[in-house]
């Protein structure tokens, strides 16, 4: 009789509950960590001397309080928490590696300064600086979304012609080979010197780096599509009009896509070398700015704000290819 | 699967206007760098009737796909001429309509997108677009409009591909193999709605295959195809009433005869593949 029955259903069960103990005791791990922080951070003795950390210390309690918030806001949100439950480790992890730093700069002192400041001088100057961040990031971003934008007009175009007609290809063809692995820094001198202003050099500069990829991408895109869509779409009736902007291109977008990555990959290069080495503004010249009176914290700042920057635009440019190449999803591995 | 025949009545209440292709004297060789010319098309003439159902049947490389592409107008004789309706043929028109052993479907569009090519391609997607819907219905894709094809089955794209091809109202609707690879199931399916489909629309027919037994069940005439050089050998009359038994009297005769043709004797011949 015993061996009928069914097997006990343990894990189900578990899955049944809306938040299992488990996921729970996940989600905290990053309080636990930010207690364990706190208590580092006001009481092991300080190894250097005279650093701003006056905000670090006192954040603490908000940011226990506004995970404690979320912590709690979660639970009316099973997707949300799912969510929170899958971060957590992750957060956790964060603040250790925050907490660790800590501990070998401000407390050991075991790294030079002023090249390493700790945590707590980094967010002070993030502060301190506020304003003239702002400046600079809205500043780099005009200079990026430019460029960006201008390397994307000329360079879909371009490569599209040159994928489709063989006489735009003869010509455009050579130059593209011989000048584009140029690296878009190397016209920095001549860029400032051309155009009337380093504004319009740098736009120019970041839109050449855009340009060259995805012309590239959309070219090879363009000249890999199978013959047979556009026999299918000749006996459909199709004008070459239609050929080229219905078929051609959508098929060629996934290379294109990855031509766009690639594009703004180099526009940001391009982007902080020409802040650093000519334009009076950006991100770029707040770096070489910063170096330039040994402010390392504000340096690490500015990387820190850089890599928010950089990484959000990315994740922003997945969102797009996500939304317009909807339908390779589940034919090809993202 | 479940289509009622009403519903197919809906979208051509009147038969297609047929098409009449006469094919004259047409060769047509591949010249090759490497290697002899081959002559893919050897002193072709057919003659083919408005409203039938013609299968051109042959062995591999004996030049069934080169006729058809160039009845399709994407490939040019060498010499002859091929015409619709007394209209010389010099290009693809979307009144010759072409289904591909692949479905070929645009992978970026969805189901009811891919059906309605023609019809955008034509600028003529505002005033025909209701149409698509019906040909989904009458291939049997309703509930599939918003998929894309790698989530469709092999034979579900097939179908796809047939409603893209009938949307345009073709006076001619060409088929390379179309169930070439499709499993011996769905190929028995799938026979009988494009005999439902060409019953309805009377649209003419030029199909593609290497199979007797499905020669025999579709067509009107078969045109039997030889290789090196690719010629017509006969055309044959299938003068069996429809619906076709497959173990009629008659549909062994001619498939026996078709067997001869080819030198296999029919009681040893295991496989009535060519
Ligand atoms: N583009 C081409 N270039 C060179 N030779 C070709 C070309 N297309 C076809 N051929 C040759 O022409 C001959 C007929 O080819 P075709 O594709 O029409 O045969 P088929 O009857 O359709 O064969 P299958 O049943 O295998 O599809 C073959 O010998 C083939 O090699
Ligand atoms: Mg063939």
């Amino acid at each position: 009789m015993a061996l009928s029955q069914p097997a006990p259903t343990g894990i189900s069960e578990v899955q049944k509950k809306p938040f299992p103990i488990k996921n729970i005791v996940t989600s905290l791990l990053p309080l636990l960590l930010l207690a364990l922080f706190w208590a580092e951070h006001t009481l092991l003795p300080d190894g250097q001397m005279f650093t701003k950390r006056r905000y670090l210390a006192e954040s603490f309690p908000f940011l226990m309080g506004l995970y404690l918030v979320t912590f709690g806001a979660s639970f009316y949100r099973k997707d949300f928490h799912e969510k929170l439950t899958y971060q957590a480790p992750l957060i956790a992890g964060v603040i250790g590696f925050l907490m660790l730093w800590d501990v070998v700069t401000l407390k050991l002192g075991l790294l030079p300064l002023p090249q390493f400041p700790s945590p707590g001088a980094v967010i002070a100057a993030l502060i301190a600086d506020a304003e003239v961040l702002f400046v600079s990031i809205y500043h780099s971003l005009g200079l990026l979304f430019g460029g960006y934008l201008l390397g994307l007009l000329f360079g879909i175009p371009t490569g599209i012609l040159m994928g489709w007609f063989s006489s735009v290809n003869y010509w455009l063809s050579p130059i593209l080979r011989f000048i584009g692995p140029i690296p878009a820094t190397a016209w920095i001198p001549i860029a400032m010197v051309v155009f009337p202003s380093s504004f319009q050099a740098s736009i120019f500069l970041v839109a050449l780096a855009a340009w060259f990829p995805i012309t590239i991408m959309t070219w090879s895109g363009i000249s890999n599509v199978s013959n047979s869509y556009y026999e299918v779409a000749r006996t459909l009736g199709a004008s070459t009009r239609y050929l080229i902007l219905k078929v051609a291109l959508p098929a060629s977008l996934p290379s294109v896509f990855v031509g766009t990555f690639m594009g703004l990959g180099s526009s940001f290069a391009t982007l902080v070398v020409a802040e650093l080495l000519g334009v009076k503004a950006g991100m770029g010249w707040y770096v070489s700015w910063a170096q330039g009176w040994a402010e390392y914290a504000k340096v690490w700042a500015a990387l820190f704000v850089m890599a928010i920057i950089f990484s959000g635009t990315t994740s922003l440019l997945f969102k797009v290819r996500d939304r317009v190449l909807v339908w390779q999803k589940g034919l090809v591995k993202w | 699967m479940s289509v009622a025949t009403l519903e197919q009545r809906a979208v051509s209440p009147a038969a297609e206007e047929a098409g009449r292709i006469v094919v004259k004297d047409v060769n047509r060789i591949f010249r090759q760098e490497a290697g002899p010319d081959v002559i893919a098309l050897d002193q072709v003439n057919l003659e083919i009737e408005p409203g039938k159902f013609y299968s051109l049947l042959g062995p591999s490389g004996c030049g069934k796909s080169t006729l058809l592409r160039n009845i399709a107008g994407l490939d040019h004789v060498t010499s002859g001429e091929i015409t619709l309706d007394g209209e010389v043929i010099d290009g693809p028109h979307f009144l010759r309509g072409l289904v591909f052993q692949q479905p070929t479907l645009f992978p970026w569009k969805t189901i009811e997108q891919n059906v309605a090519t023609g019809l955008e391609a034509r600028g003529i997607l505002k005033e025909k677009g209701h149409e698509v819907q019906e040909y989904i219905r009458l291939v049997g894709l309703e509930g599939f409009e918003k998929v894309y094809p790698h989530q469709v089955s092999g034979g579900m794209a097939q179908r796809a591909s047939l409603a893209r091809a009938l949307v345009n109202h073709p006076k001619v609707l060409l088929m390379d193999e179309p169930l070439g690879a499709l499993d011996a199931f769905t190929r028995m399916q799938m026979q009988e709605e494009i005999l439902r489909i060409w019953q309805d629309r009377g649209t003419t027919i030029v199909f593609v295959t290497h199979d007797i037994d499905e020669a025999v069940y579709l067509s009107d005439k078969i045109v039997i195809m030889t290789p090196r050089p690719g010629k017509i050998q006969e055309v044959i009359d299938v003068p069996i009433g429809r619906p076709r038994n497959r173990n009629h009297p008659d549909f062994w005769r001619i498939r026996s005869h078709i067997l001869k043709i080819f030198g296999f004797s029919p009681e040893h011949a295991e496989s009535y593949q060519i």
